[in-house]
């Protein structure tokens, strides 16, 4: 590869100048002559029979246009939202999903009409108007109650409320006979809303005469989207566009295929407008769906020394009222429940339980946060049970030896784990931080130190284990090169940054493959109608290990022909032309060069070799032999105020490892947002449904709490670099790792802080009143001198 | 979301703004800095027939000291009180609570009329007129704020009855107001506040019952002799505040004697 | 009943007629067509939709248009001068302080506000002075650095030279 080090170098973004100066492109940025808006009229209960939808009153109101339900949409959708079997192969139910509902309503939020009127403020003026008639149905919000044959069903008609229910590794009763410690633990996963700042957006224009759609929408998925819509609505792909531009976050909840997105193209069909719905924030956060909702009944064992002997894992998952298009992925947790760790023995079973909420699916992290965080609870668990620091038993039990296979036949392409481990010891000064522990103890005063060592799996992702999550379609990624006369090159991607920086990013991979100048490189995404046939989009930390590899190989193709030219050119052997920072010689020649643009203008001469075409362009799919492996270690330090439960995140060190890195300050900040967000789990957000009546209670950003920036601390990063040999480039994935990371140090500092008090977990949210609870509870347990915990 | 339709008039005196009320009847409201009323506008949850916009009336964005009193005009913004040197010297625990309600933007349009005016339970002024035993001056008369806070979101306001200043006591001694959130621009969860004033203490606690709330067991512990920690024991006496989101009603009686005992013990 | 309104735009005089109930953030966005001004939530916690009333920062969606009667009004399209970006949007892509950009301009102009009160603030002074406006990508850190060296720039680090920032969070 020629050394131009743009690979590894801080460049800035390309993006920033528009986006700073409010000239971005977001869905809602504009409209088109005579669309019209859409509001949805949405279920105000968990579980209803639908009787009856007046629109007598709706539809007299000034503005509007029309008013869709279940009736005309079945006219213009063929079928339901897609369901991907993901990682879960065993799937017991999976209820039809059409996208508004027709008799029964299963979740607070559920479409059930739509009105289409000429401003926006008409619309929902008259979506107010629009009359439902219900019958309550009981709501099943409880997933163990929902588990029992006895409960009523999420949806009346169904078997029971089990989605699905997968053993990867049975139980081996024998396993924990070998551990002389056993700890057994419930560690819950709340309900998170994604809650990117941008809400879901959608624009549509169908025109008649060509009939071609076209889509401009708040998407991660440009091309998926496209594809999901031919199947939706019966039109070839070839008649589709999906355009997204500028995109607001997405943090996954962008990345599926959703009911409005069905709902405002079909929409626009039937009443031969533009028509444009945008997200309200309430909307959002009861009808986009949640992340995490799970619950895990763990037991571990360990031999004295620390050696970890046997994990068993089961993990409850809240699939909602269905199952999410990418939902049960969600069970990758089980998967990497050992985390860095060896371990003789794990078995896991995962059980998708449906409940009258909205449903879940992958939001940053997906299955791994989950995976990490009772994987750090467990191994703190178990040093506390054996009275053993929390670093030595993580340096006794690390993966060391790579390619290393896990419990389940997964291979971590490589590792450091220990080096990473010790730089952030020193970073955060380990052991003086356990003397002012100490002392600060005997003046009433709760520090507490938490280590989440974490790997993760991700680039997702190679075609074979990945094939059916999409419906057949296998989650390699794309990209085209071409270099133009001049010698300019334009880049297009399957992959869509919604504040990745791929615009930046990816010119520096193809200035170093291709030898040219960066700034004569410009990238293009987003736009079905350019560039490769298709693309996977972005999501899964894979942007990089595979969209990257796709760019990589697409600029080797090119240097490929180029070289054969060049060698034309020079009237020498192929073997004999060296290629070293942009410029072609004949070995032993180094004086006489042509630079990649020379080459580039000769590709579209005349005198070209005997067998080569004009031009000088290629198209590649890269298809990575292995997922990627991310690791490092996160210390959260924290202090309790033990008299009301607050906790003070005072410190957050990372020291993260994402194989080679090709912008350190693209790289430093995926970290910050990625952390933030295990933090705001650790200790602010969840949403919360009131269990009888099923109604949301956390349905404004008052009252789901995004932290400020005054709530989180500065924090400190530094970095191992261990190449990935899964690549050429080296080079893992960084998007999801700080939220896989976090949310275990976080709570493994909490319950360090309240160890004294006899406490050894803590839920999440941390909250002061959940908090102050345990420690009133931990008190008059240890005056009835009964353990502090059952 | 968009709220509903409404008519909308300026009034740039009281009298016009109390006859624009009397023509538009009971379901018109006053808008102030409107950061109460807006946001539940926009949810539906109030739909106003009509606002009147008072925030053309000149003199009620003053704050002015006479004698003993002072005057915070009802279009002072939240901001103005924080930042008022008079109110730093006269009656610093009123501009300490304001720097603490939402957050800057806020605080740019807020105003104290409002906040009195919209009786939320979680509102911190409200705490701080009980204690200090402001009076709520109207366009008809005065109400003392012990009679104003009558329940959530209720106060003796008749339709066409416009909050023009509150009255607050000169109050420069010992104080301090702890507001207990999870977030800096959350409303409290419970607060407390302690004033020293003519040798006694006054404390009073938000957000513990549907108005706010004068700990008189407390204030008169501590007038008996007793140290902080124990009259702040009394903070939760007959109280029977309800759960929410945030806070059990346990906890929020927790909360009010921790957090009163606190501000005793922090007032300065 | 449509009503007047006039205002000054980032200096362009502004006359429409306009429902009462038209936000100030629609107005902006929908009627000017000045679109960097953004909407994140219904209840004004977000901030996305910050501007500049007479210098003061406030949120958009929590004002309705008439209320901006006769007032000056700047929003990020007005915060560049002569084709130079404003220091703060200068030191935003500097200090790498936005990803997906969305709430930048919220950010920026309350950014703006609070500089102009206090134009060397500490670390701990901008993370108090941003609490009204949320971001889901930056963990805020280097949006705490853009607002600082910002400051630098615009000479508040020399007026007030010497004020250092409290170690951790308040």
């Amino acid at each position: 590869m020629a050394v131009t080090a743009m690979i590894g170098a801080k460049i800035h973004r390309r993006e920033d100048p528009r986006l700073v100066s409010g000239a971005g492109h977001y869905v809602d940025d504009f409209t088109l002559p005579g669309t019209a808006y859409m509001s949805i009229v949405r279920s105000p209960y968990a579980h209803a029979r639908i009787n009856s939808i007046d629109v007598t009153a709706a539809s007299k109101a000034p503005g509007v246009v029309a008013i869709y339900t279940y009736k005309d949409f079945a006219k213009a959708i063929t079928g339901g939202i897609p369901v991907a079997p993901a990682f879960v192969a065993e799937k017991k139910q999976t209820p039809n999903r059409f996208p508004i509902a027709e008799k029964e309503v299963v979740y607070q939020g559920e479409a059930v009409a739509v009105v289409l009127a000429d401003s926006r403020y008409q619309a929902v003026d008259a979506a107010n108007l629009v009359d439902v008639n219900y019958d309550q149905l009981p709501a099943v919000m409880d997933m163990e109650k929902a588990l029992d044959p006895k409960s009523p069903k999420v949806h009346s008609d169904g078997p029971d409320n089990v989605a699905w229910d997968l053993t990867y590794v049975p139980d081996d009763a024998e396993a924990m006979k070998e551990a002389d410690v056993v700890i057994k633990e419930r560690i819950h996963q709340q309900r998170l809303s994604p809650t990117a700042i941008e809400p879901r957006g959608v624009m549509a224009e169908y025109a008649r005469a060509d009939g071609s759609l076209t889509v401009w929408m708040s998407t991660q998925i440009p091309h998926l989207m496209r594809f999901y819509l031919t199947l939706g609505l019966g039109l070839p792909e070839s008649r589709i566009r999906v355009v997204s531009q500028d995109v607001g976050g997405g943090f996954g909840s962008k990345g599926y295929p959703q009911a409005e997105d069905y709902l405002v193209t079909a929409a626009a069909k039937l009443s031969s407008r533009p028509v444009k719905w945008i997200e309200g924030r309430t909307e959002a956060i009861q009808g986009t769906p949640h992340g995490r909702g799970q619950f895990f009944d763990v037991e571990a064992g360990a031999k004295k020394d620390g050696t970890l002997v046997a994990l068993k894992v089961t993990q409850y998952l809240d699939a909602g009222g269905y199952v999410g298009n990418l939902g049960a992925f969600q069970g990758v947790a089980c998967l990497l429940s050992g985390g860095a760790y060896k371990w003789k023995h794990i078995s896991a079973r995962t059980v998708g339980v449906l409940t009258n909420r909205v449903p879940t699916d992958i939001y940053r992290g997906a299955g791994r946060p989950e995976a990490t965080h009772l994987c750090e609870r467990v191994i703190d668990l178990l040093a506390g049970a054996l009275k053993m620091d929390p670093v030595a038993i993580r340096r006794k039990n690390f993966a060391t030896e790579f390619p290393f296979t896990n419990n389940f036949g997964l291979v971590y392409d490589s590792g450091a784990y220990e080096k990473a481990l010790d730089k952030a010891l020193e970073m955060v000064g380990y052991d003086r931080f356990r003397k002012e522990q100490e002392e600060g103890r005997r003046k009433g005063k709760y520090l507490g130190i938490g280590l989440s060592s974490w790997i993760e799996i991700c680039g997702i992702g190679p075609s074979a284990p990945t094939a059916g999550a999409t419906g057949g379609i296998a989650l390699v990624e794309s990209a085209q090169v071409r270099v133009f006369p001049t010698g300019s090159v334009s880049v297009y991607v399957g992959t869509h940054s919604h504040g990745q920086s791929h615009e930046t990013t990816f010119p520096q991979i193809v200035a170093d493959t291709l030898g040219v100048p960066y700034d004569s490189i410009e990238l293009r995404h987003g736009d079905t109608a350019e560039g490769p046939a298709f693309g996977y989009g972005t999501y899964g930390s894979r942007s990089l290990a595979v969209g990257g590899m796709a760019v990589h190989k697409a600029s080797k193709k090119v240097v490929d022909k180029a070289r054969k030219l060049a060698a034309h050119i020079f009237e020498a052997s192929e073997d004999d032309v060296v290629f070293d920072q942009g410029q072609f010689y004949v070995k032993g020649s180094p004086d006489k060069r042509k630079a990649m643009a020379e080459i580039a203008l000769a590709s579209y001469g005349a005198s070209l070799p005997p067998d080569m075409e004009q031009g000088l362009e290629a198209v590649a799919y890269f298809d990575p032999p292995n997922f990627v492996w991310p690791f490092g270690t996160h210390i959260a330090v924290v202090e309790v105020d033990p008299e009301t439960g607050d906790v003070d995140l005072q410190r957050y060190i990372a020291v993260d490892d994402c194989g080679n890195v090709i912008n350190p300050m693209i790289v430093d900040g995926q970290i910050h947002g990625g952390v933030t967000q295990g933090i705001a789990q650790a200790l602010y957000e969840e949403v919360v449904y009131d269990n009888d009546s099923g109604q949301m209670r956390t349905g404004t950003m008052t009252d789901y709490l995004i932290p400020t920036a005054n709530e989180i601390p500065n924090l400190e990063l530094d970095r191992t670099v261990t190449p990935s040999p899964t690549n050429e480039l080296g080079v893992k994935g960084i998007g999801e790792a700080g939220t896989i990371a976090s949310s275990a140090a976080v709570i493994n500092a909490v319950c360090d802080a309240l160890s004294p008090f006899g406490i050894k977990h803590v839920d999440m949210p941390a909250s002061p009143d959940r908090i102050w609870k345990q420690i009133q509870q931990a008190r008059v347990a240890s005056s009835n001198g009964e353990e502090a915990r059952k | 979301m968009i709220p509903a339709a409404f008519e909308y008039a300026r009034a740039t005196s009281v009298e016009e703004a109390t006859k624009l009320l009397d023509k538009f009847g009971e379901d018109a409201k006053v808008l102030a800095g409107g950061h109460s009323l807006i946001p539940l506008m926009r949810l539906r949850l109030s739909q106003p027939s009509a606002l009147v916009d008072i925030n053309g009336i000149k003199g009620l964005d003053q704050i002015k000291v006479e004698g003993s009193k002072v005057h915070v005009g009802a279009l002072v913004r939240h901001v103005q009180i924080q930042n008022s040197d008079v109110l730093k010297d006269k009656l610093p625990i009123l501009a300490e609570v304001a720097g603490e309600v939402g957050d800057n933007q806020v605080r740019n349009m807020g105003t104290m009329g409002g906040v009195v005016a919209h009786a939320d339970a979680a509102g911190d002024y409200p705490t701080i007129a009980l204690i200090l035993d402001a009076e709520i001056v109207t366009n008809k008369r005065s109400i003392p704020a012990k009679d104003f806070f009558k329940d959530i979101f209720t106060t003796p306001l008749a339709a066409n009855e416009i909050v023009t200043e509150v009255v607050f006591p000169v109050a420069d001694g010992p104080h301090k107001y702890i507001k207990f959130r999870r977030r800096l621009f959350d409303w409290a969860i419970v607060g407390a506040a302690a004033q020293k004033m003519n040798g006694g203490w006054r404390i009073g606690l938000t957000n513990v019952a549907s108005t706010p709330v004068r700990a008189k067991a407390v204030e008169d512990a501590l007038h008996n002799g007793a140290k902080p920690e124990e009259a702040a024991e009394h903070a939760s006496d007959g109280l029977n505040p309800s759960g929410d989101l945030r806070a059990s009603p346990e906890y929020k009686k927790h909360l009010a004697r921790v957090l009163t005992k606190r501000a005793i013990e922090q007032a300065k | 009943m449509k009503q007047k309104v006039a205002t000054t735009i980032n200096g362009e005089r502004r006359e429409h007629e306009v429902e009462p109930r038209l936000l100030l953030v629609h107005y902006i966005r929908d009627v000017v067509g000045l679109t960097g001004t953004h909407i994140g939530c219904d209840t004004s916690q977000c901030g996305a939709c910050t501007i500049l009333v007479d210098g003061k920062a406030v949120k958009s969606c929590t004002m309705f248009a008439l209320q901006a009667e006769g007032r000056s009004l700047t929003t990020i399209e007005g915060m560049a001068k002569d084709g130079q970006l404003h220091p703060l949007q200068q030191a935003f892509w500097d200090e790498h302080g936005l990803q997906c950009g969305y709430c930048t301009p919220g950010f920026i102009m309350a950014a703006a506000y609070l500089l102009s009160e206090n134009p060397n603030p500490t670390d701990d002074e901008i993370r108090q002075g941003l609490e009204g406006n949320l971001c889901r990508c930056t963990g805020y850190v280097n949006i705490v650095k853009s607002v600082k060296s910002a400051a630098a720039t615009m000479g508040g680090a020399t007026a007030k030279a010497g004020a250092k920032s409290a170690a951790g969070r308040s």
